[in-house]
């Protein structure tokens, strides 16, 4: 009576055909990644130690450590979050709250802050030289690198917490203002503690891409190489993936290790750092709220 | 344990008092309302009084402009910006667009939604958090009595008094919709507003639900937006019958329960002939 027709049977077969793409797709996606990962423990392991992270290159870049890149990545990312986490998240709230949705202006805003995101490095360091090192005299500096990292991240921090705070259930806000709260109130008390996860996530996932960028910095702040620490935002400073690219084609003679180690170091950074976004959206999932 | 005045009350047996008669003061002059959402009109030539201290039912079919018809009461259109509102509503005599103050209009008058809103907060701050934003800065007693009271009046103090402090919106449906009453009464409305409130409740929540608006309807107004007709012949003194954006007819509940209506479609809709 419940023996399977034709048509299930087919379904059935489709199903699993189906099963069976998607199964080998993951496994074109994941191979390639662990390929790497594996290549850059198997290479870069060895120049691993507490000297490579903590001292100075020397010998003309071929033998010592990453030190000054290491806290030049740091001081970038962290300048850049200063100017793009206040602003994009603020920029967020006013698009998703105040600003009225169907207003074809809003579309606009809307439209052209997820294509700005995907405009190149390169052309963002273009403008960072032209409007902080030049137009606002900054000139070649850590505050100058960090804005046009942070211009580079905003539009995806925006369009992060933009997302997250439309994810909150409009009810929750109709509730609030008929109870006679404020629109600030109501964010305040409960759009944003509700759309908080994901607006980390979406600024951990930037850290990660602001650290690994090359293009936006090489013009606006970091340099091949100095033999001291920055003191302020308005010096230069070494940076990572730069120091990456120079050790790798610009210097003759340097051991293998050395850059393979640089890139381990630089993939651990971001992995870490996003694996940390991962775990503390689980986290927070894991005490779902509605 | 805290005593309150409202206990005393309960020994009253309040179903029995009159419904406010004629010349009862009036709550709410809805003077010739029209609702439109851009170019299109939801609600239109709406004049009626609603008496202090009554339940007054509206019903009508889906897109009548119920909803629309209290979050126009509620100045819900200055959040929306495609709604526009004509005509006039008196709130306590005083034009609701003269109010200075929108929110101190809004937290005199207590909001129920056909879907209960536990907000993502604990059960305490459900209640607590509109007399906290209002700016009355409560001592802990005091708002610790104040949740207690709503709560009560909302009859679901004794399911949550042991765990004021677990999240709001992970009760169960019925309960979220009870919490959503306590909240409504947390700042001591003069009138509160239910729109289809039992839609996703069951038939026992929605029962102890009715005999909480008999008892608030002493100390308040009530406007109750329902798509059970007999619940408005349960609870309301009057009723309204909206169809297509129009209020068809306005009339004691029992006479258009018993047949005396002067529009057959009113007669059709209590019927279930259409709707
Ligand atoms: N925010 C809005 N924007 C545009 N149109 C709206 C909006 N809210 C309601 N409307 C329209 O107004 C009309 C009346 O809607 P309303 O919600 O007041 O009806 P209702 O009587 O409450 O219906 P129901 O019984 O289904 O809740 C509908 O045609 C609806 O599409
Ligand atoms: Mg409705």
């Amino acid at each position: 009576m419940f023996a399977a027709k034709p048509v299930n049977l087919r379904n059935q077969q489709v199903e699993g055909l189906f099963r069976l793409l998607f199964g080998i797709m993951m496994v074109v996606l994941i191979v390639p990644v662990l390929m790497i990962i594996v290549m850059l423990v198997y290479k870069g392991g060895p120049a691993f130690s507490w000297n490579f992270l903590f001292t100075f290159p020397t010998d003309g870049m071929t033998a010592g450590g990453v030190f000054p890149a290491l806290l030049g990545t740091i001081w970038l990312v962290v300048v850049s979050l200063l100017a793009s986490v206040p602003l994009g998240v603020a920029a967020a709230i006013y698009l998703s709250e105040y600003a009225q949705q169907e207003h074809w202006l809003t579309r606009v805003i809307n439209l052209a802050t997820i294509n700005l995101a995907g405009v190149p490095s390169i052309v963002h360091a273009l403008f960072g030289l032209g409007a902080f090192v030049l137009f606002l005299k900054f000139g070649t500096s850590i505050l100058a690198a960090s804005l046009t990292l942070a211009v580079m991240t905003l539009p995806v921090v925006i369009v992060a917490s933009w997302e997250s705070l439309q994810a909150v259930p409009r009810a929750f806000r109709e509730a609030c203002w008929n109870m006679g709260a404020t629109r600030w109130q109501t964010i305040r008390q409960v759009v944003l503690p509700n759309a908080l996860t994901g607006i980390l996530t979406g600024i951990i996932l930037q850290v990660s891409r602001a650290a690994g960028e090359t293009a936006p910095i090489m013009f606006t702040g970091a340099v091949f190489f100095l033999p001291f620490l920055p003191a302020g935002v308005f010096d230069q400073t070494m940076a990572l993936a730069l120091h990456l690219y120079t050790i790798s084609t610009q210097v003759p003679n340097v051991p293998e290790s050395l850059p393979f180690g640089v890139a381990l170091l630089l993939v651990g950074m971001v992995l870490i750092m996003n694996s940390t976004a991962i775990m503390f959206r689980m986290y927070l999932r894991g005490k779902k709220k509605w | 344990m805290v005593n309150f005045a409202l206990q005393a009350k309960e020994d009253q047996h309040p179903d029995g008092s009159a419904a406010p008669g004629s010349d009862a003061p009036v709550q709410l002059a809805v003077n010739k309302l029209e609702i439109r959402y851009g170019g299109m009109v939801a609600l239109s030539g709406v004049s009626l009084d609603i008496r202090q201290n009554e339940i007054f039912g509206i019903i009508g079919p889906a897109n009548s402009g119920k909803t629309s018809f209290l979050n126009a009461i509620n100045r819900m259109d200055m959040m929306r910006s495609n709604m526009t509102v004509t005509g006039d509503i008196h709130f306590n005599g005083v034009d609701i667009r003269q109010w200075r103050n929108v929110y101190a209009l809004r937290r005199q008058i207590g909001v129920v939604f056909p879907l209960p809103v536990g907000l993502p907060m604990t059960i305490y701050d459900n209640v607590a958090l509109a007399p906290r934003l209002s700016g009355k800065n409560l001592s802990r007693q005091a708002l610790d009595d104040l949740v207690e009271r709503c709560l009560r009046r909302a009859a679901l103090w004794d399911e949550v008094k042991d765990r004021l402090n677990s999240l709001g919106s992970l009760l169960s449906g019925g309960q979220q919709q009870r919490l959503t009453i306590a909240r409504a009464l947390s700042q001591e409305p003069k009138m509160l507003m239910l729109d289809e409130f039992s839609i996703a409740v069951d038939p026992v929540t929605t029962m102890r639900i009715e005999d909480v608006l008999k008892e608030l309807r002493q100390e308040m107004t009530i406007i109750l937006v329902t798509n059970l007709v007999q619940q408005a012949q349960r609870l309301a003194h009057r009723t309204a019958f909206f169809l297509n954006g129009e209020c068809v007819e306005i009339g004691e509940t029992e006479a258009l329960f018993s047949g005396q209506v002067k529009d057959s479609r009113t007669q059709d809709y209590i019927e279930g002939k259409f709707g």
